[in-house]
């Protein structure tokens, strides 16, 4: 490893924008007074979650934006007064890189060495090594809109090498992309890193956090932590617990530990629960976790989520307040969602493929796979987004070609864009929503005063949705779609970019509304939002490759080295076992 | 049902009219093209009127007399040689040249007919054209008189026949008249296509689109949900435009009230399904607006506003039959100064309600090929 230099330092900058909600008003603090430094021969992850401040923080280091407050100095330079001799020295990849979509990989590449002015040989040689890099060689031709996420953001990467800077600004890459093309794109960096380069990674998903040498964790514009990722999740080290063999509901398991003094925060971790105590010398009671005979308490390693939550001051407790309102559907262990041979063809192009799969009354079913590989496909026809080219998407009893519109009515659906009228107001989408699904007069009233209160909307109903902080946005986007109290939930990835302890909190009401009988589908490529389901289909290449709990799939891939898989290795191991099998066959044939 | 449909045009009606920038953009251009078309007139004045006299006598003087006092030409030029007229035509010096042949007076006298060479510059034939009806008319005008004044003299013969020319409907051919009942008609046009093709692809774009896909509307509510607040904030506009015509340019209005709103109902109805048809098959706003006006440009062309479509080829005319514009837009003229009865409009109205069915069912059943 070369030797280390700090070429980026922040000395308490701030950052202020007018206020979406009142632009004539006192401006919003985006950042406050951040001290920091990013060295070289290391990976700086930039994490947070959406809205943090992550995006403004990596513009004022390239000399996109002016602080407001404090000193920026990029390799030495004040990077807006010398942005001209910085420019060739920085490499920034913004959040959705300025790829061409209708240019091919070559063009784009040549417009924009023209524009970072490297030419003749110096051009020629970078080419080459970057397209070896990036093993773009054989999608030279190709247009980059036809690129998969990963893909791009490998071509967006070698745009943004080009010239070789010393310093690399990486806006959310992992945005988009599988964990499989993930990891490719993190070992590149890492590559890069060990070369002597400056590299930041920003980054929403807590996960990677722990990957990186050196974190600066954001939250609302403050600076959380800064150092290594390792000393963050030493002080919760003994604090982290599982509960095991636990009897009966783990939900309702959770739902009492959360309500324990003892214990700061928890989720459900496969069949057992994992919480994090506030005291690791205070155990909480086994007895009144209701958890069975067989239950117990045992140590397991830290993630960086848990210091996180930590610093935050602990998740929600375990009540949900939604679901005591909510009327008991029966649990009759009827069947509520068939997918029977579901195949969807665009063209000659087969992006799901004879997909079966039921769900019971009052249970959530994960829809897990990479990018492209048909689950958003498989999820639209299952909600009547999209007509199954062949095979039949039953929701509560109904054939959703036939009888779609009562079939619907049945149904609350969640987006993964926040999808809400941004030209209403909050009391206006609620009215709006509880309408459509039917609701008028007395009762639409009652309905829109009951979310109003349970989620503490009172003092945005006349704010536009869009100005809403990240956790009152989420909320309101439940609300909306559980007025006119739904037996089914549809969610695509619900929870993307939203802080831990708002995912609690979403979790925690619909772990409720499961209670009450409520059956979920959600669609996701986050490892922990699985492992909430009570069982996972896994996509992959248009086909369901593997269902069950996900504990199955964990233990579908344990064994050997692996004892104690991850989700995330399940899902990639099962996904690459897949196509190796795919290959084979495909060679025999 | 009603319920639903009711929370569809209030959400729509709330979403155009809740931000004064919205506001804003629905009744500037209104304002604005109403301050502004009016005065767009097709009549030919300020011009510059060449003449090329070769004959001495009392007839042509009399008559180059007459037409330099013609409203349409403020100046009169004399021009001597061929060279010169070359020049002046060339160099847009004058924008028709009268040239009078030597014997002009005398054939005239002698009782028979002249020839009068007029020279037009062929580059500027719309102005052209209609200040040659001016030339022609005071002939007409002039050979009558002379003609009547002969027949003074010998007394008892029979009057000539002549032809007087009197503008029904718009006896002192007041352009404004002409215009404004075909603006109520076009502006209305504008209003309604944008809100709904536009509405639709800003849903798409927002996600919410989706919203509304996965709710229990139909497509039917859906499309309803979009026609409905079009049709309202159009025939707002519409009603703008009409009370400006009768009370600030002062158009007399001669027709029914009622007729007139009955017909432009259903001008909207078909507007709003070429609005859908359009937003069927664009998936981003800006695709929308190119769509909406790579459709506004030819209505606006073959509606009989600008160029009279009796001069357009036959296949052409066939073509103007399914754009509602040229049918309104004659509803709208007619009911204003000829106050045609519910027979003549029911006769302009039944073309709409065929444009509507098509460009409806075809919206309806791009919509359901997209989910498909």
């Amino acid at each position: 490893m070369s030797e280390q230099h700090v070429v980026i330092t922040l000395t308490e900058i701030g950052k202020d924008f007018p206020d979406p909600a009142n632009p004539k008003g006192a401006p919003r603090p985006a950042l406050h007074s951040i001290s920091a430094g990013i060295r070289t021969g290391v990976i700086t992850g930039l994490v947070g979650p959406d809205g943090a401040g992550k995006s403004t923080m990596i513009r004022l280091m390239a000399g996109l934006l002016k602080p407001t407050r404090g000193t920026v100095r990029t390799l030495g330079m004040d990077p807006i007064g010398e942005a001209e001799a910085l420019r060739h020295r920085i490499g920034y990849m913004p959040q959705k890189f300025g790829l061409y979509e209708d240019l091919s990989v070559q063009e784009n590449l040549n417009l924009y060495a023209d524009l970072r002015g490297v030419l003749g040989e110096e051009r020629r040689v970078s080419f080459a090594r970057l397209l070896e890099f990036t093993a773009l060689q054989r999608f030279t031709e190709r247009r980059a809109g036809r690129l998969s996420g990963g893909m791009k953001q490998k071509l967006g990467l070698a745009c943004a090498l080009l010239g070789q800077p010393r310093v690399l600004l990486l806006d959310e890459p992992g945005v988009g992309v599988d964990p499989i093309s993930r990891r490719e794109l993190w070992k590149m960096v890492e590559d890069l890193a060990r070369s002597g380069l400056a590299v930041l990674w920003s980054t929403a998903y807590l996960d990677e956090a722990e990957l990186c040498d050196e974190v600066l964790l954001l939250n609302e514009g403050q600076l959380l932590f800064d150092g290594p990722p390792k000393s963050l999740t030493d002080k919760v080290k003994a604090r982290c617990m599982h509960v095991f063999g636990i009897e009966g509901n783990r939900r309702q398991v959770l739902k009492r530990a959360l309500d324990q003094d003892e214990v700061m925060d928890g989720v459900i971790q496969g069949r057992n629960v994992r919480i994090l105590l506030r005291d690791s010398e205070k155990h909480p009671d086994l007895a009144r976790l209701g958890a069975g005979p067989d239950a117990g308490i045992r140590n397991v390693a830290p993630h960086f989520e848990d210091g996180f939550i930590d610093i935050l001051g602990g998740g929600p407790g375990g009540e949900s307040v939604l679901a005591e309102r909510l009327t008991q559907i029966p649990l009759d262990g009827a069947v509520v969602i068939e997918a029977q041979h579901l195949t969807k063809q665009f063209g000659d192009f087969t992006a799901t493929d004879d997909v079966t799969f039921k769900v019971t009354r009052g249970e959530i079913f994960g829809l897990l796979g990479p990018n492209g590989a048909g689950k958003s496909t498989t999820f639209k026809m299952m909600c009547g987004l999209l007509t199954p080219t062949s095979g039949t998407a039953m929701v509560a009893g109904y054939d959703l070609k036939r009888s779609g519109s009562a079939a619907r009515q049945q149904l609350g659906y969640m987006a993964q864009k926040f999808s809400l009228y941004s030209t209403l107001s909050v009391r206006q989408n609620l009215d709006f929503f509880s309408g459509v699904y039917g609701l008028y007069g007395a009762k639409q009233r009652a309905a829109v005063e009951e979310m109003t209160e349970v989620f503490n909307l009172a003092q945005f109903l006349d704010a536009a949705p869009d100005t809403l902080p990240l956790g009152y946005r989420q909320r309101l986007a439940l609300a909306c779609a559980i007025m006119h109290e739904p037996s089914i939930l549809f969610l695509d990835e619900p929870t993307s970019g939203v802080d831990p302890v708002t995912r609690r909190e979403f979790w925690t009401h619909i772990n409720g509304i499961v209670e009450k009988g409520v059956t979920v589908m959600v669609t996701t490529h986050f490892m922990d939002e699985a492992e909430y389901c009570d069982r996972i289909g896994l996509v992959s290449a248009g086909e369901l490759i593997a269902t069950g709990t996900p504990d199955d799939l964990k233990e579908m891939v344990a064994g050997g080295t692996r004892d104690d898989p991850t989700m995330e290795d399940a899902f990639i191991l099962l996904v690459q076992q897949h196509a190796e099998e795919r290959a084979r066959t495909a060679k025999a044939a | 049902m009603f319920h639903r449909i009711r929370t569809l045009i209030i959400k729509e009606l709330q979403t155009l009219l809740r931000d004064p920038e919205g506001r804003r953009f629905l009744i500037l251009p209104v304002l604005m093209q109403l301050c502004l078309f009016p005065f767009v007139t097709m009549e030919v004045r300020h011009n510059t009127l060449g003449i090329m006299n070769h004959d001495d006598g009392p007839i042509s003087a009399e008559l180059i007399q007459r037409f330099s006092q013609a409203r349409a030409f403020e100046k009169v030029v004399w021009i001597k040689s061929e060279h010169e007229l070359k020049e002046t035509v060339e160099q847009q010096k004058a924008l028709l040249v009268l040239r009078f042949p030597s014997d002009f007076s005398r054939t005239l006298e002698a009782g028979k007919s002249p020839s009068l060479q007029v020279v037009l510059d062929g580059r500027r034939s719309t102005t052209g054209q209609v200040a040659m009806g001016y030339i022609a008319d005071i002939l007409q005008d002039y050979s009558m008189e002379r003609a009547q004044a002969r027949g003074a003299v010998t007394a008892g013969s029979p009057p000539l026949t002549s032809l007087v020319v009197r503008h029904w409907f718009n006896p002192n051919l007041d352009f404004t008249w002409y215009i404004l009942p075909s603006l109520v008609a076009i502006i209305t046009t504008i209003g309604a296509l944008i809100v709904t093709s536009l509405s639709i692809a800003r849903e798409r774009e927002q996600g919410t689109f989706d919203q509304l896909l996965v709710s229990p509307l139909t497509p039917g509510m859906i499309m309803l949900g979009k026609a409905i607040p079009a049709i309202i904030i159009s025939m707002s506009q519409g009603t703008v435009i009409f009370l400006a015509a009768v009370f600030v340019y002062q158009v007399p209005f001669s027709g029914s009230v009622f007729l007139l709103y009955g017909s432009m109902f259903f001008y909207m109805l078909s507007l709003v399904g070429f609005g859908l048809f359009i937003s069927s098959i664009c998936s981003s706003q800006q695709q929308a607006f190119l769509g909406t006006f790579s459709f506004m440009m030819p209505a606006m062309l073959l509606s009989g506003y600008s160029a009279p479509i009796d001069n357009m080829p036959q296949w052409l005319q066939t073509l103007t039959w399914f754009n509602p514009l040229r049918h309104f837009i004659v509803i709208s003229k007619d009911v204003f100064l000829k106050n045609i009865d519910v027979y003549t409009v029911a006769m302009h109205v039944w073309p709409l309600l065929v444009i509507t069915a098509i460009t409806m069912s075809m919206a309806a059943f791009i919509f359901r090929y997209r989910l498909g």
